[in-house]
């Protein structure tokens, strides 16, 4: 036997493993996406791997399941809730960590080092430890299930890491950079918008990301702060309420379930760069 | 149908409060800053700070501080807040059987949604980084992370569903065990002995990726020459495993395996929407849940969540400190 064959067998036990623990790793995902387009009377009688007996018969699928969940069942408006809930939530909580990572990294004032590693230490929280209170603190303020509230709520549940995320970066910048802007006249205010946030686009993006996904995935904060009001909703607490009422309608809890995913699954795809970096330094987030 | 023009309303709703809400922090901070313009310079230099830190301070004291600091009050007083009980709550949650379900169940996460994560993750990041597809391996695998729990969670009951034996399984699991196996089906997530492992499967499929992913970008700053001094010295691919590739990965091991520990003391998601903890798979994040809107015992839901972070405060302690470590290396 050659050389060359002997490697090529030999590898063979490799490629075996790696194609195997793929497959197991998506074929769960193929199911719900194959199921979701079936009718009703196929999901009911026969496992959705029975498609691929006429891979070309495409009469066997269609989109009466998405029309259904997305309108009779209100995850459309789901999924424009919770946009409406996600952007804000990722831009609000950036915007005030960049400013109070700028102040920690560039401005001179007492306490800085203490209050940096307070800020940080406040990671070790987790948001169980704030829920009864500020629900209640919510309800005499009419902030429960209102779209301020959870913007306010996820702001302050991304702030520690945000903040210690970039600070750790905008920290990093070439110093005589910023001091030669001061020396050319530059406010504090421009250097920060016209020097330091675009240079720090790199560790903004990979935050953005990160939060955007943790908040659009959330299912705890939104059961708390907006539980039980239907017009706010977004769409893991309309999914998770599909599955209690209706539990056994398979083509529909499919479609529900890949609504819920479809925006997730185009910026894994789009940014995965970003994407990665941001799950890598989000590793410590609370 | 829902007559389109009520998604455009909707659409314009949203626009709105996205634009005020994005809108109103940014002014906020210039406004600020022009308003501290008006001051005399050294004003200026000493007060210009707090104003950028100011929201920060406010959010985080609002939102993070008052709220531990008033939870780890109620834990001793009564259901309503009324009285105080000193430590009856606590009592209560080492004492009550369901409780000790959830203590159980906890530990059975940790151990189990770590080993199997990291392991595998170990085992992945080694293997896919021999083979020419890894990128497209890596992200398959990866890919659950972008899904939501929520969203998981349905995927696998789809996986988990059980029909009667006289009928065809819808259920992946059960039809190859039917039809390779010729076993009977089984309800995954009604049957006590299946149950937990079938949720924490859901968890391993979610966060093995993430492992997989830091495992394999540590693995990779190996310099080649460690190992190929390894190989030429006669060690076989086992033992450059166990004796070269872990030693020098074993902090971010570390960092890894804390994350998913976490993430396990924390588990809910995947428990409420699936067996909201019932027929023996309670969990304390859940059992929290549950005193707080079913039985309205506020004091009894303050000590878990006290009971929670003691658990958690050590493990994100040793989490923080090795991060930074790796950071000050890089």
């Amino acid at each position: 036997m050659s050389d060359r064959l002997r490697r090529v067998v030999s590898a063979i036990p490799l490629h075996m493993i790696i194609i195997g623990i793929t497959l197991v790793w998506s074929l769960p995902s193929v199911g719900l996406l194959v199921g979701s387009f079936r009718p009703k009377n196929d999901v009911f009688s026969t496992g959705w791997w029975t498609v691929f007996q006429h891979p070309f018969d495409f009469t066997q699928f269609q989109l009466d399941n998405y029309i259904h969940v997305l309108t009779a069942e209100g995850m459309g408006r789901a999924f424009l809730n919770s946009l409406t809930i996600a952007i804000p939530s990722t831009i609000i909580p950036i915007t005030v960590a960049a400013f109070a990572a700028y102040a920690f990294a560039w401005m001179d004032f007492p306490g800085r080092q203490v209050l940096f590693v307070v800020v940080v230490g406040l990671l070790v929280i987790p948001l169980q430890m704030t829920l009864i209170p500020l629900l209640r603190v919510y309800n005499r303020l009419g902030l429960s299930g209102a779209f301020l509230g959870i913007w306010l709520a996820h702001t302050g549940y991304g702030l520690p890491f945000a903040v210690y995320l970039l600070r750790n970066f905008i920290g990093t910048l070439p110093k005589d950079l910023l001091e030669s802007a001061f020396l050319d006249g530059a406010s504090h205010l421009t250097a920060f918008t016209r020097l330091v946030l675009p240079l720090s686009v790199p560790a903004i993006a990979s935050l953005a990301i990160f939060q955007f996904l943790w908040v659009w995935n959330d299912l705890l904060v939104a059961l708390i702060y907006l539980g039980g009001t239907e017009e706010v909703a977004p769409l893991t607490l309309k999914l998770s309420a599909l599955v209690q009422s209706m539990g056994q309608d398979w083509h529909l809890l499919t479609a529900a379930a890949f609504v819920s995913m479809a925006l997730p699954l185009v910026l894994f795809f789009s940014l995965q760069r970003y994407f990665v970096q941001g799950l890598l330094a989000g590793s410590v987030k609370g | 149908m829902v007559p389109l023009s009520t998604y455009i309303g909707q659409i314009l709703t949203m626009l709105l409060a996205i634009l005020v809400g994005v809108g109103g922090i940014v002014a906020l901070y210039v406004v600020m800053d022009l308003l501290i313009r008006l001051l005399p310079d050294k004003a200026q230099q000493r007060i210009r700070p707090w104003v950028y830190l100011g929201p920060l301070l406010f959010i985080l004291t609002f939102y993070l501080v008052y709220p531990t600091l008033n939870t780890v009050y109620l834990s001793f007083l009564d259901k309503h807040s009324e009285r105080f009980v000193g430590l009856d709550n606590y009592i209560f949650t080492v004492t009550n059987p369901a409780m000790r379900v959830a203590f159980r169940n906890n530990l059975l996460w940790l151990v189990l949604l770590t080993t199997f994560s990291v392991g595998l993750g170990l085992i992945i990041a080694v293997l896919a980084n021999r083979v020419r597809y890894e990128t497209v391996a890596k992200s398959i695998i990866f890919l659950p992370l972008a899904i939501s729990f929520v969203g998981a969670s349905v995927i696998w009951r789809f996986v988990y569903a059980f029909k009667p034996a006289e009928v065809p399984q819808i259920g992946l699991l059960n039809a190859t065990l039917v039809s390779l196996l010729g076993a009977e089906p089984v309800g995954w997530l009604v049957n006590k002995a299946t149950n937990n492992f079938a949720l924490i499967a859901v968890g391993v499929w979610l966060q093995t990726g993430f492992c997989m992913v830091v495992l394999s970008a540590a693995i990779k700053s190996i310099p080649t020459e460690i190992i190929e001094a390894a190989r030429v010295d006669g060690a076989n691919g086992w033992q450059i495993f166990w004796r070269v590739i872990v030693p020098m990965i074993s902090s971010t091991i570390a960092v890894v395996a804390t994350t998913v520990i976490i993430n396990a003391l924390k588990a809910f998601d995947i428990v409420f929407v699936l067996t909201n903890g019932n027929r023996g798979t309670e969990v304390l994040a859940n059992r929290m849940y549950k005193e707080m809107f079913h039985f309205r015992d506020f004091g009894r839901a303050s000590a878990i969540a006290v009971i929670l972070l003691l658990a958690i405060i050590p493990v994100m302690a040793a989490n923080i400190r090795r991060f930074q470590e790796q950071e000050a290396i890089r």
